[in-house]
């Protein structure tokens, strides 16, 4: 019996080691936005050609909201292309791309807007006040609205194509607004 | 051309290492002394390749050789000269050639001083070291090379974490794994000990030093980071039981149990169970501290690039810990205890309670950082476990271990009688008493800090009595004062170097007791010539400044600052980095042993006018400082050679 038993001292690190690797399935960073669910808070702003930007002027539509700025290396960077790409496939589909540079000063922005050639709507939220209301803790953060104009999910990093399409179709496959 | 050559290096030095470790292993089990000589070559071999890539890696620095990625992404061209050395060991990959570069010199002295010491162990612990360090080497191949190619080269590079450009990060990072890296010898040797079934007293004594060493760097690491949090953070404090702290702080709180515990071993062949699993943890430890700060798989303040490699550290602590506790079942029968324990009033129950307390603090700091964790994967709940925790179970605990300070070292082995007591005890418990009594009356009303402040002067008394005492006995033999004492340090130096160290630890714990319960701090917003106040200090915001600096834009806010007499001028700041997303606190501070006054800048107005000001003072601060160089001296005087035939 002695001798099974004392088998348990090596066998004792084994939960902890399963809970620890249990840890790379989960992000700790990943908190919960609050906002899921909740009607997308209302902006107004201008882009970097000078037309009005705003949330209610893409009512109905799916909104892809990419909060970004020409700083964030190199997860902005990665993003910027695929962000073009896909908004050039669904931009006939009922889906916007919507993109708000934040901290940032204007020449690198427009470069940056410039370098990927950019072609979906994009402005800087001079004031902070947009990256506030949609609690914005860095960057790059992207917010998927439904065609009611609610958030329904908040991407943290920079946005693949498999997160841009599996969010995007799933939103579009929902019944439009009435 | 550098990334090639130090790639290459790196790819030589592991094959050097799994070559070396086998060799080792294959030497020790067959009998062949030729095949361990071979792998001592290899293993200086090994370190001379390190070193190279250190060399080349601080010279790609020094150069500015951005078409290294890892000088690319942590170095710019305003980045200092000194800082650029810093930079080394500023991020992961650099850090990693740090610690392959310390084992590998641990490895060096380890076969420099038992090569011909410790026949039957020292080939096995030498294969256990280069097992370890070949690991560290492959991490450095495959998971977080250093040497890696930037295409294309870039013009300049991102900088370094501007919270890293301060001295503290040239000390810190090098204590903390002198500390971690050092308990990997005491580690090689037990395993020896188990693979050969010598689990009596022989790895123990060859590592009796070796532990010291590596303990005493552990403590250094972390009170310089708890100055480099003090000073570059700006928040007023000095730890926050952060995940990364926690991490260092546990294998310290393991290995101090093991340093006391190896004194019942020596004397009382007792624990030998025990003093095995206390260093497998404390090693274990010290890989767990580098999973969770690389992994990202517990959220911390500390930002450390996360990649890869936290599965292939989890990986190698699985099977660490299953190998060195397997081996420990294995050799089960060789642990039998030949001493018992003869009562409870003895020196042997004051440090196995020491050990139970230093291992519950262990436990209760890893539940608590693991908690998140553990929450998230049985409830599905997120949560945070912050320091209110932390404090709450461990300060009962800490305050027990400084009590048994004062009693551990005097109490009489075997069986305490009245009269032992009583000579020892009589003087400390009256002075601690009278101490809690005086605080009263001078006017302290927190419990805990009249109870840390009477157990402090009672266990300051036990280490004055019997100072006292030994002195007196050699005065008595018709010995004079000075060499009495000289003769009584040096000839049972480690007693006297814990003693020392224990002092240091007695200060520490009156600042850590003094800045909790007596701090204050206020905030204020103030325009150009007001005036705020704190504790019987005046603050008066003279003036605000830019300046353009090599790297980075600061703002400097100029504040007089007087209470009665003294007048001086503290000029806290703010610095803006390009590479960072919010500007940078420089904190100023003038340090007192009474208490710091501490400034830190928050918003102000673009024109100077008004600025908000946090004002802080903080008390018997410095004790803490002061207490970790008494440390030093006591480690110090712990670690010289015995001489007991002086």
């Amino acid at each position: 019996m002695r001798r099974l038993w004392r088998w348990l001292i090596p066998l004792a690190v084994l939960p902890v080691l399963a809970l620890l690797a249990y840890g790379f399935r989960v992000d700790p960073r990943d908190i919960p936005s609050p906002l899921i669910g909740r009607p997308a808070p209302a902006f107004g702003l201008t882009t970097f050609e000078g037309t009005p930007l705003s949330l209610a002027a893409h009512r109905g539509k799916v909104v892809v909201l990419n909060f970004w700025a020409s700083w964030c290396q190199p997860a902005c960077y990665e993003e910027a292309p695929v962000l073009e790409r896909n908004w050039r496939e669904y931009r006939d589909r009922g889906v916007v791309v919507v993109g708000v540079d934040i901290q940032d000063r204007r020449e690198p922005a427009e470069k940056f807007v410039r370098e990927f050639g950019l072609t979906f709507p994009n402005a800087q939220d001079l004031t902070g006040a947009v990256s506030v209301d949609y609690g914005v803790y860095g960057v790059p953060e992207t917010f998927f609205l439904d065609r009611q104009g609610r958030i329904r999910v908040k991407h943290v990093g920079a946005v693949t194509d498999a997160v841009f399409r599996a969010n995007v179709d799933r939103l579009l496959a929902e019944p439009g607004s009435p | 051309m550098t990334v090639d050559f130090g790639y290459g290096m790196t790819l030589v030095a592991l094959v050097l290492a799994i070559y070396g470790a086998a060799a080792a292993a294959v030497g020790a089990r067959a009998g062949r002394p030729a095949l361990v000589e071979s792998a001592q070559h290899a293993a200086l071999g090994v370190f001379v390749l390190i070193t190279a890539c250190f060399a080349l890696l601080t010279y790609a620095f020094l150069t500015f050789d951005f078409s290294v990625r890892y000088v690319a992404t942590n170095t710019n061209l305003g980045t200092p000269f000194y800082y650029r050395i810093t930079g080394v060991w500023g991020a992961l990959e650099g850090s990693i050639i740090l610690w392959s570069w310390m084992l590998g010199l641990y490895t060096l002295i380890l076969i420099l001083r038992h090569r011909d010491s410790a026949r039957e162990l020292y080939p096995w612990a030498l294969a256990t070291m280069l097992g370890i360090l070949a690991f560290f080497l492959l991490v450095m191949t495959f998971a977080a090379p250093p040497f890696q190619r930037q295409v294309p080269v870039a013009a300049d590079g991102r900088g370094l974490n501007p919270l890293l450009e301060d001295t503290g990060m040239i000390t810190h990072p090098v204590a903390l794994y002198l500390g971690f890296t050092g308990f990997t010898v005491p580690f090689a040797f037990a395993m020896a000990a188990l693979i050969t079934g010598r689990v009596g007293d022989t790895w123990l004594v060859l590592t009796r030093r070796w532990t010291i060493v590596a303990w005493y760097f552990l403590s250094l690491g972390l009170l310089i980071g708890g100055w480099w949090s003090y000073h570059v953070l700006g928040w007023g404090g000095y730890w926050a039981w952060d995940p990364v702290e926690n991490a260092a702080f546990m294998p310290w709180l393991t290995a101090t149990a093991f340093l006391h515990s190896v004194m019942i071993q020596e004397r009382r062949r007792m624990l030998k169970l025990w003093n095995i699993v206390l260093v497998i943890l404390t090693f274990g430890l010290t890989l767990f501290g580098t999973f969770l700060t690389r992994s990202g798989v517990i959220a911390s303040v500390h930002a450390f690039t996360q990649g890869s490699i936290g599965a292939l550290f989890l990986g190698f602590l699985a099977l660490v810990m299953l190998t060195a506790l397997g081996l420990v079942a294995w050799r089960w029968e060789a642990f039998r205890s030949q001493g018992e324990l003869d009562s409870v009033v003895s020196r042997e129950s004051a440090f196995l309670l020491n050990n139970v307390l230093l291992i519950a603090a262990a436990f209760t700091v890893f539940f608590g950082t693991v908690f998140p964790l553990l929450s998230e994967a049985v409830r599905g709940v997120k949560v945070s476990v912050g320091a209110p925790f932390f404090n709450q179970v461990n300060v009962p605990l800490f305050l027990s271990l400084l009590f048994l300070m004062g009693v551990g070292p005097l109490i009489a082995w075997r069986r305490a009688s009245l009269e032992n007591l009583k000579k020892n005890f009589l003087w400390p418990v009256v002075l601690g008493v009278a101490a809690a009594a005086a605080a009263f009356v001078l006017g302290v009303r927190s419990a805990l800090a009249a109870l840390t402040f009477a157990t402090t002067v009672f266990v300051g008394t036990t280490i004055g009595v019997d100072f006292v005492r030994a002195t007196r006995a050699r005065l008595r033999v018709g010995e004079a004062l000075v060499p009495a004492v000289g003769g009584l340090l040096r000839r049972h130096n480690r007693r006297y170097g814990g003693f020392v160290v224990h002092l240091g630890i007695l200060l520490i714990a009156l600042g850590v007791t003094g800045s909790h319960a007596w701090s204050v701090q206020t905030e204020a917003t103030l325009r150009r010539g007001e005036t705020a106040e704190l504790a019987g200090y005046r603050f008066r915001f003279d003036d605000l400044t830019a300046v353009e600096e090599s790297n980075h834009f600061k703002v400097v806010g100029a504040f007089t600052v007087s209470n009665g007499r003294a007048l001086h001028v503290l000029r806290p700041a703010k610095k803006f980095y390009p590479q960072e997303q919010s500007p940078i606190a420089y904190v100023d501070y003038r340090l007192g042993l009474k208490e710091d006054v501490y400034l830190v800048l928050g918003d102000f107005a673009r024109d100077g006018t008004q600025a908000t000001i946090k004002l802080q003072v903080n008390r018997l601060v410095s004790w803490i400082w002061i207490g970790g160089v008494v440390l030093t001296l006591g480690a110090l005087l712990a670690i010289l050679p015995e001489r007991r035939t002086a």
